[in-house]
């Protein structure tokens, strides 16, 4: 079984376009969205949820306002700046416990947080796994880590081959948490200066993880010097182009009706994202002929 | 004055409006740009500010004087993000899941926790042609971006406006930027991830109890949803920008849009206008 997770670095990519399209071309996976913050793939592949969780994590300080005698010590030691006039900011608070640890008169608790929900949903492509993360909540890579780990759980069950996750745009926490450990990274960018310098961010991040990374350059057309560039970088770097995929307002068109891009045409972008599963899949088996 | 810049969906245009707005107002405003998108900062890519000064952002991670420990275990019971285990007569610290409360250090009984710093960022600022700036960087491999916001924020002017860009999102990176704002800009786009995305950003914002109006960018493909719903939420559309393949451009190239269009520049000035105009009627809600 093999772990193909979709990064980009920059949001607004077409990260989830693609990711939809894949669903539709690879046999035997099930789907992941690890983008928990905010997630989109189900508004193209019409899931129905057949399983919900809720996601409890995020711990937040409560203060108990009769036993606290405003000595102040918790908010001299808090690092966090979350705790003002004897009050818990739960935003700010990060749910370390330390407060609760040196309360002198133990006024202070700390209060497990609903902060998410997650699904286990059928859709005609297959399963997919997806999560909604609280608003304002922390420990997305939390969730983002519970997604894989029931995809990873169905795949096994069902003896599939691919896990296919659509990632969160960034470098920080629930991006490494979709990363590590996956076969492969996808990364999906644009020929924009905004788009290669995240790129460069990204693939840093591929590297230090020690995931292998391919490239796809998407509306490569917008700017085709930029595109040039992008392809001498991989070429230098030794991380292979998988695809160019031109840009096309059918991408938004196939967005609006909610289905993904290679139901809706059968033009240049679709073939392009084909190939860009065959190069992939080809990539995948080979390795796994190494392996 | 602070306006943030957000979206929920990631590529809706922020750091479009974000440079756009602080460059056209430069003349007339005194004016302050925070990137805060410290995982994927791209601000500076169309300001090339020069750079006047630089600090790294440490996260301060235990270190263990072994000869004073006696492995009682209270900083591994205290710690709540397991970044530090006892294990027979061994100390282990995992400074990348250290949070850096500094819990351990202050509870362990024979002191024998010290801290030292661990650089997870840098911020950089400086000023480009009349805009100050400073952005911050999340070094690679980083998981926390948060701490490295804070940093940025720490820069922020207390006269003039100051604009901050924000990350994609809405989990805690989101709601660090954005605190603290006395307004906030969405950025969407006319599509059902742009309509999704905003809905949750409005939470967010709302969540915050910071005002807010939208940018709709790349007007003119999608459909009607973004309208119907600001409609219905009462969320005022202060700026659309339309599908329009000379900006793409010039943004493909770093250039910015009210260089590469100046007649840009005028509706920006409105957007301003707009954004003042809703903070004084809040204000003025709020005295009542």
């Amino acid at each position: 079984m093999k772990e193909i997770v979709i990064l980009s670095g920059k949001g607004g990519t077409g990260k989830t376009s693609i990711v939809g399209s894949l669903a539709v071309l690879a046999k035997r996976k099930v789907l992941a969205d690890c983008d928990v913050d905010a997630a989109d793939l189900h508004l193209l592949l019409s899931p129905s949820v057949k399983q919900e969780s809720e996601f409890w994590s995020g711990q937040v300080a409560c203060i108990d306002e009769d036993r606290c005698t405003e000595c102040g010590l918790c908010q001299d030691l808090c690092r966090f700046d979350a705790i003002k006039d004897f009050r818990v900011d739960p935003v700010a608070c990060e749910g370390c416990g330390f407060c609760l640890h040196i309360c002198p008169v133990e006024a202070i608790t700390i209060e497990e947080n609903m902060s998410g929900r997650w699904f286990i949903s059928d859709t005609k492509y297959g399963p997919l796994v997806h999560a909604r993360l609280g608003i304002a909540q922390e420990n997305s890579g939390k969730l983002v880590a519970v997604v894989r780990q029931q995809a990873r759980q169905i795949a096994e069950e069902q003896n599939l081959d691919y896990i296919i996750s659509d990632g969160p745009p960034g470098i920080g926490c629930p991006v490494i948490s979709s990363l590590s450990g996956a076969s492969l990274a996808l990364l999906v960018t644009e020929p924009t200066l905004s788009g290669m310098h995240d790129l460069e961010r990204v693939l840093g991040v591929c590297r230090h993880f020690g995931v292998p990374a391919m490239v796809c350059i998407n509306k490569y057309d917008l700017n085709e010097d930029n595109t040039r560039q992008i392809e001498t970088y991989c070429s230098t770097q030794g991380v292979e182009l998988a695809s160019k995929i031109p840009f096309d307002n059918v991408v938004t068109e196939a967005l609006v009706r909610g289905v993904p891009v290679v139901e809706y045409s059968d033009g240049r972008v679709s073939w392009e994202i084909g190939a860009l599963w065959q190069k992939v899949s080809r990539v995948m088996y080979s390795k796994q002929e190494v392996t | 004055m602070i306006i943030s810049i957000a979206s929920g969906k990631g590529g809706t245009g922020k750091t479009l409006v974000a440079t756009s707005l602080a460059l056209s107002m430069k003349d007339s405003h005194k004016v302050m740009l925070l990137d805060c998108d410290v995982e994927a900062p791209n601000d500076h890519i169309f300001l090339k500010p020069v750079v006047t000064g630089s600090e790294p952002v440490n996260i301060l991670v235990p270190k263990v004087a072994e000869d004073k420990c006696t492995y009682c275990g209270r900083c591994a019971e205290v710690c709540a993000y397991n970044a530090i285990a006892v294990l027979g007569d061994h100390v282990l610290t995992f400074p990348q899941l250290c949070h850096g409360c500094g819990a351990c250090s202050y509870l362990c009984p024979e002191k024998a926790i010290s801290e030292e710093p661990r650089e997870t960022g840098l911020v950089e600022w400086g000023h480009s042609d009349g805009v100050d700036f400073a952005h911050g960087k999340l070094t690679i491999g980083e998981a926390m971006a948060p701490p490295v916001i804070r940093k940025v924020k720490e820069r922020t002017s207390s006269d003039g406006t100051v604009i901050i860009d924000v990350p994609p999102g809405t989990s805690c990176p989101v709601v660090e930027a954005v605190k603290g704002s006395d307004f906030c800009l969405l950025v969407t786009e006319p599509t059902p991830f742009g309509l999704n995305d905003l809905a949750l950003a409005v939470e967010t914002v709302r969540e915050l109890d910071i005002p807010c109006g939208v940018v709709l960018n790349r007007a003119g493909v999608g459909d009607a949803s973004v309208e119907e719903y600001c409609r219905k939420e009462n969320i005022p559309i202060l700026l659309t920008i339309p599908l329009d393949t000379e900006i793409a451009r010039l943004y493909s190239k770093g250039i910015p849009l009210v260089e590469g269009l100046p007649k840009w520049k005028g509706s920006f000035l409105e957007l301003l206008d707009r954004v003042k105009v809703l903070i004084d009627e809040r204000n003025r809600n709020l005295k009542r």
